[in-house]
């Protein structure tokens, strides 16, 4: 393996200054995390031996090939299930079935089809039992923030791809979760939409204090947006590297590819994911 | 200067395609429905002239004389209280059904471990041919229109019942999970997202319902009644009278179209999701 040399390049990158919010205290923390998934086929370990803390206010990326338990971890963080081996703790508790202060987006936007926009978007705020009249006003903020408005009445089904994920956006940011946790959000849009939609997310969690954790398979996508990233092997999938993003945190996603930094870091990422390319399902 | 210019036509072409667009379908519909005529004009026609000389019209009636007492029945108002009874009968029976449909749907659908156990007793009624069951309601209710209402009712509850289940089952977990996530409880699940989600299949078993329900209802009358559109059919066949039963029938078929139009009217009300989505161009 050709990859001492890289890692030792990593390391010189991580020396220059950490991102200012590296001192805060962890609000998610994985100890020593497996999980293995019962099937017909017989038992298919996800993750193993992963360790990661997220800090507050810290954007983390999870980098690595598809299938490799990335989102297994969002699932945990959320209390959706339990892992098999070790803890995910959450605000310094462990965490319990439908941890209710993470939002979720998934790369389907899981709108509901019968309602419209506003609709949509109104639905954690009727489950919170806010009166009508305040709810829809700050709907309409929302919409205005996510660039929706003179959508309001619409149908997902009549929406284009990036419509809908701001809907879907703006419904997650209407209860206000303190940590968003993103699943390929962006997977389904072409090339010029998820740039916009990526430096939309960077600048709504700077202005919003938010914690994210974002799964994507792209190594561009992770590294463009992190404050840190995590790099994955193949399943099962364990962490391999976690990497300092020394971008900044006001960073210019339109130019970041002339950026050296940028480049560098993820070349190097790239070859320490490339061991697996060869072994890659299908 | 040359985008100036372009910008105005732009709009302007494609409004005119469009207006072409438009003007050859109306011209398409147009042509079908003359077709649709002049099909019908020729098999009643031919039904006319052949009746009498082709084949005996003691068999086959003849389209004169079932227009004839269509228009007597219409005039002496026997029509409209026939009619009417076979309506309620099966409206009622419709609603009485669908309600009890939905309701069990959804519990069962809700409920893994019950509609696990309720399981083979569901299917064995299912099974059962449903006017099998008229002699005994006979008994229980008597030859009244409860008896067809009941009747109606039960054909009616096994499909909405069967549908309301299946869309309650196929609700997308991850929906229900995210909604979770927000705190939702399960009257939030239920009211939110279980029902509406389910409720495209519920129709879907409304519309396969509606002729069910006149199944119930003219079986009802047919076996024991006085009233209804189903005895006027079995009166005009107790006299031989052909042409009487072709107009008995084709009060029920208008009856059915009555009821077919009401359900797709309710259904565009109340489902206009649905009606955004079919006006939306298609694309794969």
């Amino acid at each position: 393996m050709s990859g001492n040399a890289q890692l030792a390049a990593v390391d010189r990158d991580a020396d220059q200054p950490p991102a200012p919010t590296s001192a805060a205290p962890v609000l998610i923390g994985y100890e020593r995390v497996g999980k293995t998934f019962e099937t017909a086929q017989g038992d298919v370990v996800a993750v193993h031996d992963v360790n990661l803390e997220v800090r507050r206010g810290d954007f983390v990326t999870l980098v690595g090939p598809s299938g490799c338990g990335k989102s297994t971890l969002l699932n945990m963080a959320a209390g959706l299930f339990a892992p098999t081996e070790g803890t995910v703790h959450y605000g310094g508790a462990l965490v319990a079935p439908y941890n209710q202060r993470v939002g979720y987006m998934t790369q389907n936007d899981h709108l509901l089809p019968w309602r419209d926009v506003l609709g949509n978007v109104m639905i954690p705020l009727e489950i919170r039992g806010e009166p009508r009249r305040a709810a829809e006003e700050r709907v309409h903020e929302l919409l205005e923030q996510v660039g929706l408005r003179g959508f309001e009445h619409a149908y997902p089904t009549q929406l284009s791809g990036g419509m809908r994920k701001r809907c879907a956006l703006a419904r997650l940011l209407a209860y206000d979760p303190e940590a968003l946790l993103m699943d390929e959000p962006f997977g389904a849009l072409d090339a010029q939409l998820r740039l916009k939609m990526q430096i939309e997310i960077l600048r709504l969690a700077r202005e919003l204090k938010k914690t994210v954790v974002f799964v994507t398979h792209d190594l561009d996508e992770a590294v463009s947006l992190a404050d840190r990233t995590a790099v994955f092997s193949a399943r099962p999938g364990t962490i391999v590297r976690v990497v300092d993003v020394p971008l900044g945190r006001e960073r210019d996603l339109l130019s970041l590819r002339r950026d050296s930094v940028y480049r560098d870091l993820t070349a190097e990422l790239w070859d320490l994911l490339s061991p697996n390319v060869n072994d890659a399902e299908g | 200067m040359a985008t100036q210019v372009q910008t105005p036509i732009a709009p302007l072409a494609a409004n005119t395609a469009a207006a072409r667009r438009q003007a050859e379908e109306r011209r398409r519909r147009y042509r079908i429905w003359l077709a649709r005529a002049g099909l019908l004009v020729f098999i009643v026609g031919f039904w006319q002239f052949a009746a009498g000389r082709l084949v005996s019209d003691f068999f086959i009636g003849k389209p004169s004389e079932i227009a004839e007492t269509l228009w007597l029945w219409a005039v002496s108002g026997k029509l409209f209280f026939h009619g009417g009874i076979t309506a309620i009968e099966a409206l009622l029976g419709f609603l009485l059904g669908s309600a009890i449909g939905m309701l069990i749907g959804i519990v069962l659908g809700r409920s893994e471990l019950l509609a696990e156990i309720l399981d083979p007793f569901i299917m064995m009624f299912y099974s059962l041919p449903k006017v099998a069951l008229a002699p005994m309601f006979i008994l229980w209710f008597g030859i009244g229109i409860d008896m067809k209402i009941y009747l109606t009712a039960t054909i009616v509850f096994f499909l909405v019942f069967l549908n309301t289940y299946a869309g309650v089952r196929a609700v997308s977990r991850e929906q229900i999970a995210i909604l979770r996530l927000m705190g939702a409880n399960e009257g939030h699940i239920l009211r939110k997202v279980v029902i509406p989600s389910a409720i495209t299949w519920v129709f879907n078993g409304l519309r396969l319902s509606v002729p069910y329900a006149l199944i119930g209802a003219i079986v009802g009358e047919l076996i024991a009644s006085n009233k209804g559109l189903g005895y006027l059919l079995a009166d005009a066949s107790g006299q031989f009278d052909t042409s009487a039963m072709f107009a008995a029938l084709i009060s029920i078929m208008i009856l059915a179209l009555m009821l077919n139009f009401a359900v797709r009217w309710f259904e565009r009300f109340a489902m206009p999701w649905k009606a955004a989505e079919t006006r939306r161009e298609m694309s794969i």
